[in-house]
Order: structure tokens, then sequence, then C-alpha cells
């Protein structure tokens, strides 16, 4: 299993040569290529416009949450974009490799395409958009100025972008892990995978591992401390509630993460023998501790875009939210089951038939929480009057498609049941189902629900539309073959195939795929369109939708201090409640606002970390030992710096208000015109 | 009733009750701004309890691996636990200096505050060097992190302890010229008490540490 | 329950169709809901009887969304409106309490099920709550052992003498008792035909219980990623009627292959796509010494090793007697490896802890073989710390 013996160390360049430029890749060369043009011209792009100083200062080092949020959703999209490819590839790969034939791609490019597309999607695509949400939205949606600590917010954001980019390092330079997403010693230990990819791989979650710790500390204590006056924690918005509970779970199961990656670490270039199968060591300990993160990992993907489909259901059926109360609790005992699941992810491990039901029955519980957020979900659109726009479009194809994975889920949680489905497609099935349906369709939705909020006009509804009729019927068309393949007994990470009778399914579950790329392709095209006709999709009032939180009684896009007078909360709904009882917008009477200063420091702090990880991957230590030495020395220098916050003049804050109140006027004017007509 | 541009009909009536007589405020229109470092300590403490759950693997994987010798030498032939205990004292001395320190700082005295951290930092730096004696020897008779699951587990646990008092001292030694240059203002102290925190908490991993690691290894 | 077979095969037999694959017939077999083994059998069942039960709740809640998002869409205002109803007790309490009984019969049917065909439970006599049901009185069982190599299978047949490689033959109705480890990695160990997986890991042994009730030619694999040579590290499983066994057991007794412990260390390394290989003679106690990872003459046994860690190690003494637990860790795949691999890794470590070699402890500290098994159950061992908490 050692394709190549393990490379030299020399002192300058470690294991690094030019051997580990992969030429003998036609696919990744071309891909190169590409990459390399788009790259060039994107900065001639910018170099040309004079954007650099722009993006330096207005985007890369502010610490405002809008834009970090922004900045963590365009990560997220390009990352969805590279993740993508790599499904695109095992599909056709697995739609061709029958009747003998190796298919286009070897085993070592192979497995290095599906661990990277596991990897990537859960790490940078899903947890950058669940981020990039709550950071944009939560600090609105209890009134709130900016987060609790506005620059390790920029810091954090840096450091999962340090993380992705050092992903994308070892598609060009050496290889990435070909171990499985999870990578389960002794596979992935030093004497099955002597060579980088692995280092990649822990390097890369280490580094991003940070910047999510940090934020999830952050928005705790952002939604504890910081709520407008009046929200009580049971008048919290819904999404705030599923975000704290989320943040929460982040902080609570990263560091296992950190831990045991940092014991893998250990193995590999200690030579400890955590995880190895001599000198004691014990690599199911590994499969315990990643699962103990694990599990409760897809919990914190999924609770903020139940949070989403809760605020979306009540603004489109123009409803209060059924059971909110129940709603948060359900949400709260999610969160603590979580922890009690994980061995349902190694019955076959052979833990015993007594602790396997035990699991298996807590995993089942958790069911009972999840299916009354189902009801409630459905109780706000009864008797209600739901308007079919995209964000409430993306809901109800996810309760429907949601439904049937959690279904299966429950299924895969009965022991017997799966000792004949564990690690088929069947489960391969089963978690697309989830996350796909679950949050991929609620990033959706949100994405169309607060565009409109971030950048002040809507998106076209057309193009989403026919994003939608791609994404959801070629969601169904992928992964129901899957699902029956799984019942045939076959197996994922399956490179080649001996039955030619699954050909078909695979052809079929390709042309599902191909359905998502085009969806995907509608997407970017919605999102060009939109912002070319922009003027036409304008929203200047605010609050597009009729909506319900706090975040829509700004402008559009809010102001940096986003509220020039703290709110005062009163209902569960306080945006609802205030336009219900016709509040009178302050216009005068403005304060200095008191707000942080932007910083370089967290690009900085985080360019290091990504030298120092890609320095540890090919043991260059001079390099690694001096970036070490800068990383920390920089942070010291950093906390010399006390001059962090400014004030807004009241002057300017009234000249934006005063913007403000012209705009309203406008709209309402327009309005009246309208209603007379 | 009024109706919106949705043709929903929106209710007037307000779902809460007001207080009789007053006005609904909806905005703090007389409002203050947070005062700098508001949720500084909620933060911090929210971090330790994170790097808590570090300890907490690391002290788990000592409990599933600590028995593994893989036919090597176990806890009672490696520990010397007079050096140990004296290295605890160390530890724990630091803890009382620390809080000698937090006396001081809130009794505004800048150069009582900054000795006693030193004070702190001088014990600290006794314990660290202690360690990495304890280490060195180890590594010298071949019971090296790499010769058991044990050892592997033993070296983990306490160097990470190790590796944080060594943060604790930098941070230390930062703090110590930051007083220097702007003497206790607001920021410091929090700065200070953050430490304290962080240092305490080390305290207490540490004593984690010397029962099960140590105490309850010479009982193997 | 699923003991009741014909309850399970009309609804194996109605599944396909419920699922509107018709259509597809004839590409492909759902082997996992129609298998030619009992226990198979009997978790197929299970997977179609909880899928009822859940669409007991599940199908009305998908009805209901759909009926409710046409019904309350804003163009029908005929519909009632209620924009501030957003609580009933009454509701609340159904849906708390339609998925809560749901989950009640579910989870008891999971508890009875899991220890009913928990894969370490013996298909011995049939009691009432045997795995092959009432009455059901069962031949002895056969004993199987296998070893998932790189990346290919063994087995070995105590009882018979043989062993053969990526072929698995066994008698119809007669149970197999399955011993399972592995050599290097993690891999899974899965025949759908027969019964439900289990891990084969390297260092511990698992178990598996199974029985065919159907002769004919089946596959089994890997169901856990193991390296570049996965894809094809399956084997034909036949099953066939006891004399036609009898006659493969010649076949294999005439073939002129012996798996000594040199074989097997040979047999052990890398290879892919390996042709079935037949051994007439095998090694006594193999499989217990490849469970210990001792095949190599010059490895300390895991559960001597595990002995002496019982009685507090070897103390200073014991140091540096790492040659002979070295197993994979130095780069070197198997424990065929000698000084060339381990100086050819060229590893820091190597060089510090493996050369200086001091002082080899003695073999046969205790009596060699027999083994103490290291079953699968769970993590290893954390008795030490355990006890010296009691």
């Amino acid at each position: 299993m050692t394709p190549h013996p393990a490379p030299e160390v020399g002192p300058i360049l470690g294991r690094l040569s030019l051997e580990a430029i992969p030429l003998h890749e036609p696919i990744l060369i071309a891909t190169f290529g590409m990459v390399a043009v788009g790259g060039v011209a994107l900065l001639a792009l910018l170099t040309k416009f004079r954007l650099w100083g722009y993006l330096w200062n207005e985007w890369f080092t502010s610490v405002d949450h809008k834009k970090i949020g922004i900045m963590y959703m365009v990560l997220g999209l390009v990352m969805f974009l590279r993740g993508f490819a790599d499904a695109i590839m095992m599909r056709i790969q697995q739609a061709i490799a029958f009747n003998g034939s190796e298919g286009y791609l070897n085993a070592h490019h192979y497995d290095q395409v599906f661990t990277a597309h596991g990897v990537i999607m859960i790490f940078f695509v899903a947890m950058p958009f669940v981020t990039g949400l709550m950071n944009y939205v939560v600090p609105l949606q209890i009134g709130a100025r900016d987060v609790s600590f506005p620059f390790l917010n920029n810091f954090s954001f840096w450091m999962t972008t340090a993380g992705a980019v050092l992903v994308m390092m070892s598609l060009f330079i050496g290889e990435f892990a070909q171990t499985g997403w999870l990578a389960y010693p002794p596979l992935s230990g030093i004497a099955y995978s002597p060579n980088v990819g692995v280092d990649y791989y822990l390097w890369s979650l280490q580094i991003a591992g940070v910047g999510t710790t940090l934020s999830g500390i952050n928005l705790i204590v952002t939604i504890l401390k910081l709520r407008a006056p009046g929200m009580g924690l049971m008048k919290m918005p819904i999404f705030t509630w599923t975000s704290l509970c989320t943040n929460i779970l982040i902080v609570a199961s990263f560091p296992v993460l950190t831990a045991v990656l940092a014991l893998l670490s250990l193995d590999r270039y200690v030579g400890t023998n955590f995880f190895t199968n001599d000198f004691g060591g014990s690599a199911m300990m590994y499969v315990n501790l990643i699962w103990i993160w694990g599990h409760p990992e897809v919990y914190i993907l999924i609770l903020p875009l139940f949070g989403v489909f809760s605020e979306v259901t009540s603004t489109f059926s123009g409803k209060r939210l059924f059971g909110y109360t129940s709603m948060v609790y359900a949400t709260i005992v999610i969160m603590i089951l979580s922890y009690l699941v994980w061995l349902h992810h190694f019955f076959t491990m052979g833990s015993g038939a007594s602790v396997n039901s035990f699991f298996g029955i807590t995993t089942m519980i958790i069911s009972i929480p999840t299916g009354a957020k189902l009801f409630n979900w459905l109780f706000t659109m009864y008797r209600g009057r739901i308007r079919y726009e995209l964000p409430m479009m993306w809901t109800v194809a996810f309760m429907l498609t949601f439904t049937v994975g959690g279904m299966t889920g429950v299924l895969l949680a009965v022991p017997p049941a799966d000792f004949v489905l564990h690690n088929s497609l069947f489960l391969i099935a089963h978690f697309h189902n989830v996350i796909i349906g679950g949050v991929l369709f609620g990033v959706f939705a949100a994405i169309n629900f607060w565009w409109p909020k971030a950048f002040g006009f809507k998106l076209n509804s057309f193009w989403g539309k026919v994003s939608f009729w791609f994404w959801v019927p070629g969601f169904w068309v992928a992964f129901m073959p899957l699902y029956v393949m799984g019942l045939m007994g076959v197996t994922r990470r399956m490179r080649v195939f001996d039955d030619p009778d699954l050909q078909i399914w695979f052809v079929i579950a390709g042309i599902g795929a191909a359905m998502i790329a085009a969806g995907i392709g509608a997407m970017l095209v919605q999102f060009a369109v939109s912002i070319w006709k922009r003027e036409e999709l304008v929203d200047e009032s605010g609050d597009p939708w009729n909506g319900r939180t706090l975040e829509w009684a700004t402008s559009s896009p809010p102001p940096e201090y986003n509220f020039a007078f703290t709110p005062n909360i009163h209902d569960l709904d306080a945006w609802y409640d205030m336009k219900n009882r016709h509040h009178d917008r302050p216009v005068t009477g403005f304060r200095d606002i008191h707000m942080p200063r932007s910083t370089g420091s967290g690009v900085i702090l985080a360019g290091i970390s990504l030298v120092m990880g890609f320095a540890l991957v090919w043991h260059i230590w001079w390099l690694a030992g001096l970036s070490l030495v800068s990383l920390i020395s920089y942070a010291i220098y950093h906390t010399f710096n006390y001059d962090r916050d400014f004030h807004i003049p009241a002057a300017h804050v009234a000249e934006v208000e005063e913007a403000r109140s012209r705009q309203l006027d406008a709209v309402r004017a327009r309005e009246t015109q309208a209603a007379g007509a | 009733m009024s109706t919106t541009d949705w043709g929903i009909d929106v209710p007037d009536a307000p779902h809460t009750e007001t207080v009789e007589g007053q006005p609904i405020r909806f905005y703090e229109v007389d409002e203050h701004s947070h005062p700098e470092g508001y949720s500084t300590m909620l933060g911090f403490w929210i971090y330790l309890m994170s790097d808590c759950l570090i300890f907490a693997i690391l002290f788990a994987t000592y409990g599933v691996l600590g028995g593994n010798y893989a036919a090597g030498p176990g806890p009672r032939d490696l520990f010397e636990l007079p050096l140990i205990a004296v290295n605890t004292a160390m530890l724990l001395f630091s803890s009382i200096t620390y809080g000698f320190a937090m006396l001081s700082m809130q009794a505004n005295r800048l150069r009582a505050t900054q000795g006693w951290l030193a004070v702190t930092g001088l014990f600290g730096l006794a314990f660290l060097g202690i360690e990495l004696y304890e280490f060195q020897h180890l590594i010298h008779i071949g019971a090296g992190p790499q010769r058991s699951a044990f050892l592997s587990s033993f070296f983990t646990l306490v160097g990470t302890h190790g590796l944080h008092v060594t943060f604790g001292l930098i941070w230390l030694v930062t703090l110590i010229v930051q007083l220097n240059k702007r003497g206790l203002v607001p920021a410091n102290q929090r700065r200070v008490a953050c430490l304290s925190m962080f240092w305490h908490f080390l305290d207490v991993v540490w004593i984690g540490v010397f029962t099960v690691v140590y105490l309850m290894g010479m009982l193997r | 329950m699923p003991t009741n077979p014909n309850a399970g095969r009309l609804i194996r037999r109605a599944l396909p169709v419920l699922a509107a694959l018709p259509l597809l017939a004839g590409c492909g077999e759902l082997i996992v809901l129609d298998p030619a083994g009992d226990i198979a059998r009997q978790q197929g069942n299970l997977v179609v009887i909880s899928t009822l039960l859940m669409l007991l709740i599940v199908a009305p809640v998908m009805a209901a969304t759909a009926w409710f998002a046409w019904k309350y869409r804003a163009a029908n205002t005929q519909a009632k409106y209620a924009p501030d109803w957003d609580h009933s007790t009454h509701l609340e309490l159904l849906i708390w309490a339609a998925p809560l009984m749901i989950i009640i019969c579910l989870g008891a049917l999971t508890w009875v099920s899991t220890h009913l065909l928990d894969p370490y439970r013996p298909l011995t006599s049939g009691g009432s709550d045997s795995p092959l049901g009432p009455g059901q009185e069962a031949a002895a069982p056969m004993e199987v052992q296998v070893v998932a190599l790189d990346w290919k299978w063994l087995f070995i047949y105590p009882e018979l003498g043989i062993a053969t490689v990526n072929e698995f033959a066994a008698p119809i109705d007669r149970p197999i008792s399955f011993r399972i480890s592995g050599s290097s990695v993690m891999n899974s160990f899965y025949i759908p035909a027969l019964a439900g997986q289990i891990y084969a890991m390297p260092g511990m042994e698992t178990k598996l219980h199974g029985e065919f009730d159907q002769p004919g030619e089946f596959t089994g694999f890997s169901a856990n990623y193991s390296g570049a040579g996965f894809s094809n590290m399956r084997f034909a499983a036949r099953s066939m009627p006891a004399g036609e066994f009898d006659r493969w057991v010649a076949e294999v007794r005439a073939s002129s292959g012996q798996l000594t412990r040199a074989a097997y260390l040979a047999l052990e390394r890398p290879s892919e796509k390996v042709p079935p290989m037949y051994f007439s003679a095998v090694e006594p106690q193999l499989f217990d010494l490849v469970v210990n990872m001792c095949v190599d003459t010059d490895k300390m046994c895991a559960h001597e090793m595990m002995a002496i860690d019982e009685r507090g190690g070897l103390g200073i003494a014991g140091i540096h007697n790492v040659r002979r637990l070295a197993y994979d860790k130095f780069g070197g795949r198997g424990s065929a490896g000698g000084d060339s691999v381990l100086l050819a890794s060229g590893s820091r470590y190597v060089q510090a802890t493996c050369l200086a070699q001091l002082d080899p402890v003695k073999g046969g500290l205790l009596d060699p073989v027999n083994v103490a098994p290291l079953t699968g159950a769970g993590l290893s061992r954390p008795a030490t710390l355990a006890a010296a908490f009691l």
C-alpha cells in the first residue's frame, strides 16, 4: 500500500521536490492551467480597476460582522464549486468503470477525490455557509452593532480561509489524503500513508478548526451579552436560538477534533503509539473520539438551517411561528442528545448488543424533537397565507426531502439493519439526503431570503426558479439510485465494479448529477443577472418580505453601525410588533457611536499559520520554526495595540439616518400612490 | 384592521400589554454603549472550557491507554514522586502569588502587581524546569513517548499542560511589559484577570494530572 | 416480529413493487432484502418493518405538507387565515406524542432484534429465543477463521485443516461461526447473502455467525475502505449442499499449497486482484498468531505483552525491548521486514529506539499460544485504571 517510499527529508526544502508537482496527471495539469489562467485574469482585473486597496481596506481587514459574513459565504461558494467538481469526477468514474474498464481515474487519484470531496464539503462549504449566515444575521437579529470580539471574528474567518487554501494547495503540490474524510488509522498512520496527503488533511483541519472554535465562542458571547434590552432568552428569534445551540455545540465538540487530530499528528510526526497497531495503541479509540466530535458536527450544520426554515416559514406564511417554546426546547434537546449517539457510526465494530441498542435507541430519540420541529413548521403553514417566493419554495422542498432522509437515518439507527447497510451506498444516499436536503436547501433559502438585506436588491426569481427545478428533481435522480444500490449490497468508495447490472443505476445517478450541475449553473446565472439588473430588483424599504425580526428594521444594506439607536424589544417578533404598533423611528438626538477599528492582524496571523502548515506538511523544519516564532511574536505585537476602536461622529450618523428617512418617505409615497391608483 | 400590499390583514391590536400610561419605547434614545471589554471575561471563560475539553480527551486517552506498557516500564518504574511533589508545590505557590498580584492590582499598586507577577513567573519557570528535567531523564533512559502507548499518552497529557504553562509564561512576561508601558488601565486589568483565570485553570488541571497520573500511577 | 418467515417473505416480495422499481427489474438484485441466509433475511426484514413503521408517521406528514402548502397558498383567499394563532396545547401534545409512540415501538423492536441478531451470538440449539426461530435444531457449527489481508481475504477452516484465499464455501443449513481479524488496516467483512457485516481489524478478533439456507454463488467483500486495492478486495462466496461441499474440500485438499508461517508472511504482502488460492495444509494456530501479531517468530505475541502489562510491565529492563514489538510502525507493512526495512525508513525515532537494542526479553515468559483473545468488545482494556479506582 506504499506506492512510493517516503521521500528523503532535505534540510532546506524538507520533503518538497519537483516530483511533488503532479506533472504525470493530465487532469490536474489541465485544472492547474485553468486555475492559473483564471487567477491571473482575476488579479489583472483587480489591478486594472485598482481594487486592491478597496478590497484590503473595506473587506479583508474589516471587522464588520456583515462583511465577514459575506466573505464566509463567498468562501463557501468557491469551495462548493471545487467540492462539486470532485463529485462529478466520482460520478463519471463510477458510471464507466465496468466490464474490466479501469475508468479514467487510477486508485491514487480517485481515492484523493472522494476524500477531498467529503473534507471540503463538510469543513469548507457547509461550515463557512453556516458560520457566514450566523455572522451576518445574528447581530442584526438581536439588535447589536457587531459581535462581541470583532477582531477575533476577522481572525476566525482568515484561519478558515487558510485551511481552505492549504487543501487547495494539495491539489497541485503533492497529494491529498487517500483515507476517506475521517482518516481512520491505521490506514492514516505513517506506516500506511507515508506521504504528505494525510499531513495536508491534518494541518488544514487544525488551522480551520482554530477559526471555527473561536468564532463559536464569539457568537455565544455575542448572543448572551449583546441582546437588545427587553429581549429575554425566550424572546430571541428562533434563528438566534438555533445559532446559540450550534455555537455551544461547536465549542463543546471542536476541541475534541483538535485533540484527536493532534494525537494522530503525534503518531505521524513524533512516532507515538496512540492509534498504531503496535506498542499498545488502539485505532478503535480514534474512531470513538472522532465521532464524539463527528456526530455533534452534523447538528452544528443542520440546526442553524432549522432556524432559517422557521424564520422563512413564519415570514412567508404571514403568521407567528407555531409552537415557539416547543421549538426552542426541541433545539436544546437535540443539542444535548447529539452527544449521546456517536457509536451508531460503528455498530459493526462489535461493541456488543446492549451497547449497540443503547446508542441505537438514543439516536431514534433525536427524531422525536426533530419530528416536533417538522410539525411546528407544518402548523405554521396551517391557516397561513403562503407566498411562494424562492425561500419558501426551498423550505417546502426541504420538508419533503428531509423527511425521507430522516426516515432512512432512523432506519440506519436500528443496529441489525445497520449491519446490512453500514458503509453502503444506502448510507451515502441517506446523509446526502439530509445534508443536501437540509443544509444546502436551507442555505439556498437563506441566500434568497437575506440577499436583499445584504445588498439592497432582490435576487432574480426566474433564474432562481430554474435553479430550483433543476436542483430538487436532480437531487432525487442522483440519489434514489444510491438507495437502491445500497439494498443491492453495493458499498461506498468503490472505484471499479464487476457486476454489469449496476451500470444503469450509476448512469442514472450521473444524469442526476448533471441536473444538479445545471442547477448550480442557473444559480450562478441568477447571481450574475441580479447584480447586472440590480436597478430593477432594488428594494429600498429594507423590508422586502414583510419580515418579522429586527434585521428588517434597518436599511438594506444596513449602515455599518446597524442601529442608530438600540431597539427595545417587547415581543418575540420584534419588528412585526413595531410595525403593528406604528412605532416612530427616532430622527433626532443621535450620539457618537462606538465602533471597532479595522485591522490587518487577522490576515497576517492566518497567513503565517498557512505558511507554518505548509512547512509542517513538507517537513521544512526551519520554516515551521520560523513561522511559529513569527506567529507568537506578531500576536504579542498585536496585543501592544491598545487603539482598537473609534467613534462614528453623531453628525455622520445623523447624515446617514437623514438619507434613510428620505428613502423611507419615498417608499411610502410610492406605496400611497399605488394604493390610490 | 389595516391592509399591507400583500393583501394580508394585520390586526391593529397590540400583542403585548403596555405599561399603563407610559408610551411604549421601541428604541433606547438615551443609551450608553457597552463598556469596552464588556464580554471579555465571559468569552475567556468559555475559551477555558473548550480548552478543558482538550484536557478531558487527553485524560480519557490516558485512562484508556495508560495501562499499555508494551512490555516496558510502568509508572512505578519511572516516576519519582518526591520530585513531582516539589513540582506540584511550585505550581500551587505560583497560584497563591498570582492571587497576591490580583489583590495588589485591586489596591491599584502597580509595582506590587508587577512584582507578584514576576514571582509567579519564577515559580512557573521552576515548574517547567523540573518537568523538562523529568522528560529529559525519561527520554534519556529510553522511556520516550515512542516506547509505549502508556508513555505516548503520559508525555502528551503532561506535555500539553507544560505547553500551556509555557504560553502562560510568555503571556505573563508580555503583560509585565505592558503594565510598565501603560500602567493599570482597564485593558491591562482585564488582561491580568484573564491570565489569572488561565493560570488557576492550569493549576486545577495539574491537580488532576498529579492525582490521576502520578499518585494513582504509583498505586498500580 | 421478523421471526415469522411468511410475513417476511410477503413483505420482501412486495417491497420492490412498492418502491416502484419494476421498470428496472433485472437491473441488479436487491440482495440485502432477498438474501440466502436466515440472519441476513431477518436483518433485511427488519429494514422493511422499520420502514413501514416509520411510514405510519412519515407518509401523513408528507401528505399534510403537500396539502397545507397547496391549500394555504396566498392566492387562495377562501382559506382561513389566523396570523396570530401560534399555540395549541392539544396539537403540541400530538406532535410530541405521535413520534414518541413510533419510537417506543421501534425502540422495543431495536432492543429485541439487536440482541437476537447479535453477530456474536452462536446459532446453536433452537430455544424459543434462538436466532433461527423456535424449535429449530441447528447442526453443529463449522468454524471459519477470516483474515483481511491487503487486498484479499484468507479463509482458514481449522476443523478441516485447509485454507483458501478469495474463495469461501460453506454447506447449506449448517451454522458458520466466523472468527475475524486483519493484518494491517481496518476492513469490514461482508457477505450480503449470508449475514450482516463486522469489522476486521488488526490485532483484534471479532465474531460473526450465519447460515446459508439455499445454494448459490454470491459475492463477499470488504465494506470499509482500506487503501488502493480496496475495490478489488472481493471474493466468491459459495453455498452448496453438504455432498458438494465435501467434494470442494477434497479439491482443496488435493492442492499442493501449504500455508506455513513463512507462506503467510509472503501472502500478507500487498497484492490486488488475487485469483482464488487453495492450501491443503495450514500451520496450526495460525489464526491465533495473526490476532496476536506474531506470525513472525521474531515478534512477541500481543497476549504475552498484555499479560506482562497486566503485571506492571517489565520495568526499566524492558525499555529497549522494542524490536520484538514493532509490527508495522516503521514503514514496513507486515512483520516480514527485517533490519533493512527498519533502516530504509530512515526515520529519526527508529534509529533512536530500535537500533539500540539491549536486552531482549526471553520468550516463553508465559504459556504461548492458546489465546486470551482480544475480543472486539469496544475499546481495549481500560481495566487498569478502573482497578486503580476500586
